[in-house]
């Protein structure tokens, strides 16, 4: 556990927390990321607010960024692998109506049945596959 | 202009607290995914810290007929836990456990995390862009079938 950040990982938690918070008080909205961007795609009445959001997203990190530098990101999925992968995500939490943030958050957060299914479903897999490519197939 | 500078200021904050988290990094999201290697519990803390504030946010709502700045809560409507719910996170899993990257800290790092993102970024709205696409036929064909 050389890398486990308690405090920070908590910190941000409540970040994020405050962002679903905020986004449900103001807009109504449930801050799921996969479903803010999917929704654009049929360029909706309300595409203000989600580009909006989407905006605020891209620019957040740079917040983080000018606190304390650069952040530690090490991608180890080669190109095929990045292709499969966003295929998967991108079908995968449309079909399934959310991906950690609607679900993982804002759905265990409401207690919603349809959520906690969905995040055990998602992480068992997730789990799973990692385990597949990292140890069975010696990764 | 009301819902646009709220939906920026909940975007800052989302994207803030990805990155403070660590989340934004996919070798520490596989570190939280592989419980029998070298196991980073950090994304559990993550949510432990997101939910209790998300919940707190909809206790206060329950005070209020509508939100501040739009005229309804929009809660999702389906309730039944069906087929494509659970085919959906199965894909989904499998996608995020190969590559390591959920949507958000995918679009958080999209502007500065060089082509592995952009790769990513543009494979997932290609994924989304079939859904819709297969939606879109479905539907479709089961008006037809109504008015047949």
């Amino acid at each position: 556990m050389a890398h486990f950040t308690p405090l920070a990982s908590t910190v941000g938690g409540m970040l994020i927390g405050l962002s679903a918070a905020l986004l449900w008080l103001m807009n109504g909205r449930i801050a799921g990321i996969s479903g803010i961007l999917g929704g654009l795609l049929t360029w909706p009445a309300d595409a203000g607010w989600r580009i909006a959001f989407l905006v605020g997203l891209m620019a957040g990190p740079f917040i983080a960024i000018a606190l304390s530098g650069w952040p530690h990101v090490t991608v180890s999925a080669g190109t095929g692998t990045l292709i499969a992968a966003g295929l998967l995500v991108g079908f995968g939490t449309r079909l399934g109506g959310g991906c950690t943030s609607g679900h993982g958050v804002c759905g265990l957060a409401r207690l919603s049945p349809r959520s906690i299914t969905a995040t055990l479903l998602f992480i068992a897999a997730a789990g799973v596959t990692v385990f597949v490519t990292r140890h069975a197939l010696g990764g | 202009m009301r819902p646009m500078l709220s939906g920026l200021a909940a975007g800052l904050l989302f994207g803030h607290g990805l990155t403070v988290s660590g989340m934004i990094d996919p070798a520490k999201v596989l570190g939280f995914l592989d419980i029998t290697g070298d196991w980073d519990p950090s994304l559990a803390f993550v949510m432990g810290g997101a939910i209790p504030v998300a919940a707190l946010g909809g206790v206060l709502a329950r005070r209020r007929a509508a939100p501040a700045c739009a005229a309804a809560f929009v809660a999702p409507s389906k309730t039944r836990i069906d087929t494509p719910l659970c085919l959906g996170a199965l894909l989904f899993g499998i996608g995020w456990g190969l590559g390591g990257y959920c949507p958000g800290p995918a679009l958080a790092s999209l502007l500065w995390g060089g082509t592995p993102v952009l790769v990513f970024v543009a494979a997932m709205l290609a994924g989304m862009m079939l859904y819709q696409g297969l939606d879109r036929i479905r539907s479709s064909r089961a008006l037809k079938e109504r008015s047949a």
